[in-house]
């Protein structure tokens, strides 16, 4: 058991963290959450850096070390996240580059590097949520289209993409997993309709797309027909061993400015507020370990995710949520102000234990991958 | 970074196992319940196996290993409930003679004035005097406790060893609650297929494998903050993954025969060790202001 890095790895980081301190203060101001084309030219900006500085590449083909120090110092560094390249970058480049024909690959996966096109993902239905192959929209073959119709729901950067990695039921007699294919629409193709659908916290972070007799054509496809289930799995799992590294990190930025705004305005004198901050430190410190230890079991096993990625993702979701709830009671009166730091973040927090696999899901994942319980009815 | 077992850790790893596995059974611990008292044989086999002498150097007859292997010991130790003054005694070997090959067995007055099998040590490190027994909730630990004592330093060694004590007991606890859902049936199917079952046992899993991580995270850095966090998470781990564990078990997991109540009775005794874990509360508090 070691938790020192290699060489490699240190001057690694090194060399980011000198470059990262060079870029930074070249990055344009950041856009209000409502401007979405500002977004979107902000977010492709950046990755236009890291491709011009040659990191365009880490989340693919970097060593799970080598990513976990990436997200630790750009997050450290305060550098922007993958924003709008979120899709495209952590779940539609994937696919194509282990799935793609190599025409395919060429066509999609330098656009994405070079920070110039924007994917979303179509998977998720209003009657097809956790039991996601239940999804309904239907693709029907037309000489060399698909002509798809159907709707999606929870589609972040709709508004802006120019793809989606679509899941389309091809064979609606098929048992449910062997019905699906895997499609790249255009999203300006006729027929595509974006709502904006607005969150609790107010903000319109994911729309609803409907498509009305959308034609996507047949080489737009990746992998066989009715295969779409198994080429979307191989890549699902691809980042959940480094996929919170920078919210951890940031998390913990976050409770020692909690714990200093206790200690400014009097509630740390309660040893009961006092404690429970100290608590959320043992959370996120071990939190931070499992992050650790998951990336080096995925680093022994040749980058394959382990089972690792649920675990703490029902952790990890529980920890922030309780890391804003404890920033609420350090706030008292001014939690209930929309305009004081935290207060949206904790109305986002609620998001974690439902987005990507809700607790319960994940605990069912759990017991019976991990614990070998039996499937029940 | 290699944060993993080595494949010399995990040889040791099994060989703990597979000696405590010969020696202390579940017929063993049953035995033990009925007859307590300190097996001074198994002591000394202990003692010869190095589990005393582990961190002790080479050049002074010890085995000469790190922090991280006394963990992968303690944590078997605590999976299989080994009963004695463990972390007492492997504390006290190269300074109390006799103490590392087993001779001789230590107990000591930890910071919180608990004192643990006190009648049945042959050294006693910290001042027993006035020392009071307790109607130990522990069947297998007979406990005494220093009126007036608590002011001592917390040795973070010991914190962290008996935090892989914990881990060893919240791994076990899933263990044995996995292997009752999976068997026991009700309404015609096994209750492990039941998600409200299914659910306790992930839990207990999840809790689990956190400690882990930082359980052993903290016996590679060595640092107190992190051995802090570590005895946070492996109280918690061991305790409400005993009582979930009890509770997956029924009407059975209530009764003196199941073993599940020794693990939960075992992490309370543990969790109450140094004053309980508000210091480190406190510590890691402080920590966030540093």
């Amino acid at each position: 058991m070691d938790l020192a890095y290699t060489p490699e790895e240190e001057e690694f980081r090194a060399r980011l963290r000198e470059w990262l301190a060079k870029a930074l203060p070249t990055l344009p101001p950041k856009p209000s959450p409502q401007d979405w084309p500002g977004r979107r030219a902000y977010d492709l900006g950046w990755q236009r850096m890291l491709y011009d500085a040659g990191y365009a590449h880490v989340h693919w083909d970097a060593s799970p070390t080598t990513r976990l120090i990436f997200l630790e110092e750009t997050e450290t560094a305060g550098a922007p996240y993958v924003g709008a390249g979120f899709v495209g970058l952590l779940h539609a480049g994937p696919t194509v580059a282990a799935e793609g024909t190599a025409e395919q690959r060429e066509r999609w996966l330098p656009p994405i590097l070079r920070g110039e096109e924007v994917w979303c993902q179509g998977f998720s239905e209003p009657d097809a949520g956790s039991d996601l192959a239940a999804l309904r929209t239907r693709a029907r073959r037309d000489g060399d289209d698909y002509v798809v119709t159907g709707s999606k729901i929870w589609t972040s950067h709709a508004e802006v993409a120019d793809w989606c990695e679509l899941l389309v039921r091809t064979d609606p007699a098929a048992p449910k997993h062997r019905g699906i294919t895997w499609l790249a629409m255009p999203m300006s193709a006729p027929g595509v309709e974006v709502r904006p659908l607005r969150t609790l916290a107010g903000s319109t972070e994911f729309a609803e797309v409907f498509l009305d007799e959308v034609r996507v054509p047949v080489a737009n496809r990746v992998g066989e027909e009715n295969d779409g289930w198994r080429v979307t799995m191989v890549t699902l799992s691809f980042e959940r061993g480094t996929a919170f590294v920078g919210e951890v990190v940031a998390c913990r930025r976050v409770l020692r400015s909690v714990a200093a705004e206790a200690r400014d305005n009097g509630w740390w004198d309660d040893p009961s507020v006092r404690r429970r901050l100290g608590r959320l430190n043992a959370e996120f410190r071990a939190l931070w370990r499992l992050t650790q230890w998951n990336v080096s079991e995925a680093e022994a096993s040749g980058g394959v995710p382990g089972v690792g990625g649920s675990v703490f993702k029902l952790r990890y979701s529980h920890a922030r949520q309780e890391l804003y709830d404890v920033a609420a009671e350090v706030l008292g009166v001014e939690s209930l102000d929309l305009e004081r730091g935290w207060v949206l973040e904790r109305l986002s927090s609620l998001s974690y234990t439902i987005a990507a696999g809700t607790s319960q899901i994940q605990r069912n994942i759990v017991a019976e991958r991990v614990l070998g319980l039996p499937k029940g009815r | 970074m290699r944060f993993q077992l080595t494949d010399d850790q995990v040889a040791l790893r099994d060989g703990v196992r597979g000696l405590l596995a010969r020696r202390f059974d579940g017929a063993a611990l049953r035995d033990a319940v009925e007859a307590p008292g300190l097996d001074r044989g198994l002591w000394r086999e202990l003692g010869a196996a190095g589990f005393f002498s582990l961190r002790v150097p080479e050049a002074d007859g010890g085995v000469g290993l790190g922090l991280p292997e006394a963990v992968l010991v303690f944590e078997e130790a605590g999976r299989v409930l080994l009963p004695g003054p463990l972390v007492a005694t492997h504390l006290a070997a190269g300074v109390v003679e006799g103490a590392a090959d087993g001779e001789v067995v230590v107990a000591g007055v930890d910071s919180g004035g608990l004192v643990e099998w006190l009648d049945a040590a042959d050294v006693v490190r910290g001042d027993a005097s006035g020392a009071v027994p307790l109607t130990s909730v522990d069947p297998l630990t007979p406990l005494h406790r220093v009126p007036g004592a608590g002011a001592r330093a917390v040795d973070p060694v010991a914190v962290l060893l008996t935090a892989a004590e914990q881990l060893g007991t919240a791994t076990r606890a899933c263990e044995l609650a996995v292997q009752h859902a999976r068997t026991r049936e009700q309404f015609g199917q096994p209750i492990g297929a039941f998600q409200a079952v299914k659910h306790l046992c992930a839990g207990m899993l999840v809790r689990a494998e956190t400690a882990r991580a930082a359980v052993y995270a903290a016996a590679v850095t060595a640092d107190p903050v992190d051995i802090a966090a570590a005895r946070l998470l492996a109280d918690e781990a061991a305790e409400r993954g005993a009582r979930d564990c009890l509770q997956v078990h029924g009407g059975m997991g209530f009764t003196w025969e199941c073993e599940v109540q020794l693990l939960l009775k075992r992490a309370w005794v543990r969790a109450r060790r140094g004053g309980g874990g508000a210091e480190s509360e406190e510590s890691l508090a402080a920590d966030l202001l540093a």
